[in-house]
């Protein structure tokens, strides 16, 4: 019994923290992040809907162009919420953010309906089983870790490594020096929406095949992959996908030994203690504000 | 000139004259009876408000075709969208009540909205007929003289009956509870607790899952350990589906009554091959042996609607059918009142005397203390077969 909730609990984790991961990117590069990030997940579940089962196109071409859609709403994020405001010295990002994703969520529920859909996936279909006992899982869900780990991994590679990353890494340093140097950083800050908003389209359509497909699922799991963030110190990409899995595996552990009356007061209560305890969150550093 | 005038002013003022002789009495005997009906007609519930729509249209049609009411008046259906919220209903049923003046007003499939409208019809002495909103308090409201009525299944009487069916047809000893959370489920928590009580019983645990939880394995796991032999579920068709694939995963069959939330949708695509295992509570099934009603409303609905073929487009059956027989008491009760003043229809409610009806033959549905003509006796249990809502036993 424990050892299924582990295994639900770090799927369930792993998509708190690829949404968190998104809030990372953005934060790191510019200050600001979009607080619609459930928005973005349930478009990349319902682009994938629209594609693969509506359209029946095929399964790669269909998620590369539901996650380009995705980077393009990122893109929109960025221009028509973030950076009008962000230029006149204002902190309004913040609701237009959170606007545009109540948008966002209306303009589905309209094209898309009210009506629950189901996104099929044919590693969601049998549990896997160890001899003749179910393990309480399907495929996708040991499946979901891994495709988080080698997700921030690669981040973690490409912030290092490609030309892009240290772009973004210089921007991240030192905006006015980076700019000197030649980087565009309006250009790096609106390619972190763009990821941002492609790592959310990921998760969506992950979980979609587990849940189903609706105009408002990704309202509370944004909500909580913003406590992940924080949690895990919103500036750590490693931090931030640590502390989803965390998340994830407390919730489903206090599930099965407590009752589900419990959970969200824990895990919620386990947020504020950490943070009281932590204040930069897990695995963050304090910054240090130059004058 | 004047002549020629006065000739003109003649023969109109013979016309306004004959008109007047001729059309006044007939205007005043065929002006219509307006019956409003409040509901969603838009967004997730759309079709719940369409079948309840249907139901009460082949009713009116039939109403109609016989020669109306009180002397040859004919019923007019005016409806209007609450999109399942409340201060939405509460305006409509205002405009309907104020603007329209309809002499019935119907409710719709959300207990907040009806329970929103309720006090505004006990204000204004209309009388107000549930077809479908299953909430106990909606004509339990504690108003007298009351003006609400219901056709409809009742939250507490149907937890009752899930008690009785686990136990007839599972031998069910040790019931545990998935409910989803919010006051619907929370709701039935208390009358299926109240259900067991009343025959010594205990729940074997009693689990709440949120509508967006991915994965109900630990809820249903502990019910597992705590030896359920049976599982109570209440949620609508999505939350449902979760639980069922959540079974699935566990490779856990134990047999599952639910309420009627997987009727609601898409419920064999969302929950996969395993949602047949669930058996759920409904007031009416078109794929029944039908009785004389039966086949003459099927036959009204095929002919009305040409997406209607066969059985399987009535969806949800439960609307069609208790909208029809909603709509048919209260022609009964307007008949014995013999006017369209709201108390006196109301107390023709009580003067209704036995009506073969769709759902059963009803005999004195209702009465001073009785404003629910459903009770356990007139459910039926279903289970999908494929994507259609067969009574259990049929295939």
């Amino acid at each position: 019994m424990l050892a299924s909730a582990l295994l639900a609990g770090l799927a369930l984790g792993s998509m708190y923290g690829l949404l968190a991961l998104g809030y990372h990117v953005t934060y790191a590069v510019s200050g600001t992040v979009n607080f619609a990030q459930g928005s973005a997940m349930m478009l990349g579940a319902v682009f994938a809907y629209a594609l693969i089962v509506a359209l029946k196109w095929p399964l790669v071409p269909a998620v590369a162009c539901a996650l380009a859609l995705c980077a393009l709403y990122g893109l929109v994020v960025e221009a028509a919420a973030v950076r009008p405001f962000v230029r006149r010295g204002s902190n309004a990002w913040l609701i237009a953010t959170v606007a545009l994703g109540i948008v966002v969520d209306n303009a589905a529920l309209f094209t898309f309906g009210k009506e629950p859909r189901s996104l099929p996936s044919p590693l969601a279909l049998t549990p896997i089983t160890v001899g003749e006992t179910s393990l309480g899982i399907y495929p996708l869900q040991a499946l979901i870790p891994l495709a988080g780990l080698a997700l921030a991994a690669l981040l973690d590679f490409a912030g290092r490594k490609t030309r892009w990353g240290i772009a973004m890494l210089a921007v991240v340093q030192n905006r006015e020096a980076a700019s000197l140097m030649g980087i565009h950083t309006g250009r790096v800050i609106a390619a972190a929406y763009a990821l941002s908003a492609v790592l959310a389209g990921i998760a969506g359509m992950l979980i979609a095949p587990l849940l189903n497909v609706n105009a408002d699922m990704g309202t509370l799991f944004g909500l909580k992959a913003f406590a992940v963030a924080i949690l895990g110190g919103i500036a750590s990409a490693w931090g931030v996908m640590a502390a989803g899995v965390l998340f994830g595996v407390a919730e489903s552990l206090i599930t099965a030994t407590l009752g589900s009356g419990y959970t969200q007061i824990l895990t919620f209560a386990l947020v504020i203690g950490v943070l009281a305890w932590k204040p930069q969150g897990l695995f963050g550093r304090a910054a240090v504000k130059k004058v | 000139m004047t002549k020629a005038l006065s000739r003109r002013l003649f023969l109109a003022t013979a016309g306004l004259v004959a008109a007047a002789f001729v059309l006044s009495p007939r205007a005043q005997a065929q002006e219509p009876i307006k019956i409003g009906l409040v509901t969603a007609l838009s967004g997730q519930s759309a079709r719940a408000g369409e079948a309840i729509t249907r139901g009460l249209t082949i009713a009116i049609d039939e109403i109609n075709a016989s020669g109306g009411l009180l002397g040859g008046r004919k019923l007019v259906l005016v409806r209007r969208d609450d999109e399942a919220n409340p201060q939405k209903g509460v305006t409509a049923a205002r405009e309907l009540v104020f603007n329209e003046k309809v002499a019935v007003l119907f409710g719709g499939l959300d207990t907040p909205v009806s329970m929103a409208i309720v006090p505004l019809m006990n204000a204004e002495k209309k009388p107000f007929v549930g077809p479908w909103a299953a909430g106990t308090p909606i004509t339990k409201n504690g108003a007298s003289p009351n003006y609400v009525f219901r056709v409809s299944a009742v939250d507490e009487i149907v937890d009752k009956a899930m008690l009785n069916y686990a136990q007839k047809t599972f031998g069910a000893k040790n019931c545990g509870m998935i409910l989803v959370n919010n006051p619907w489920g929370e709701s039935n928590e208390k009358g299926l607790t109240a259900a067991l009580t009343a025959k010594g019983l205990k729940p074997a645990g009693i689990e709440k899952f949120e509508g967006s939880d991915l994965d109900v394995v630990p809820q249903l796991t502990r019910l597992k350990a705590a030896g359920a032999d049976c599982l109570f579920l209440v949620g609508n068709v999505g939350p449902s589906a979760q639980v069922v694939k959540s079974l699935d995963r566990m490779g856990w069959k134990v047999p599952i009554v639910s309420h009627w939330g997987p009727a609601g949708g898409r419920f064999t695509e969302l929950a996969g091959p395993s949602a047949k295992n669930v058996h759920f509570v409904q007031t009416y099934s078109f794929f029944s042996r039908q009785g004389p009603v039966g086949d003459k409303v099927m036959k009204a609905l095929m002919a009305k609607y040409p997406d209607i073929k066969g059985a399987g487009d009535i969806t949800p059956a439960v609307g069609v059918a208790n909208a029809y027989d909603a709509m048919m008491l209260t022609s009964l009760a307007i008949k014995a009142a013999g006017s369209t003043d709201g108390d006196a229809i109301r107390q023709g409610f009580y003067k209704i005397g036995t009506y073969d009806g769709l759902i059963k033959k009803y005999s004195q549905p209702f009465t001073t203390t009785v404003h629910d003509a459903i009770n356990e006796n007139d459910y039926v249990w279903t289970q999908f077969i494929e994507d259609r809502i067969v009574p259990v036993g049929a295939s």
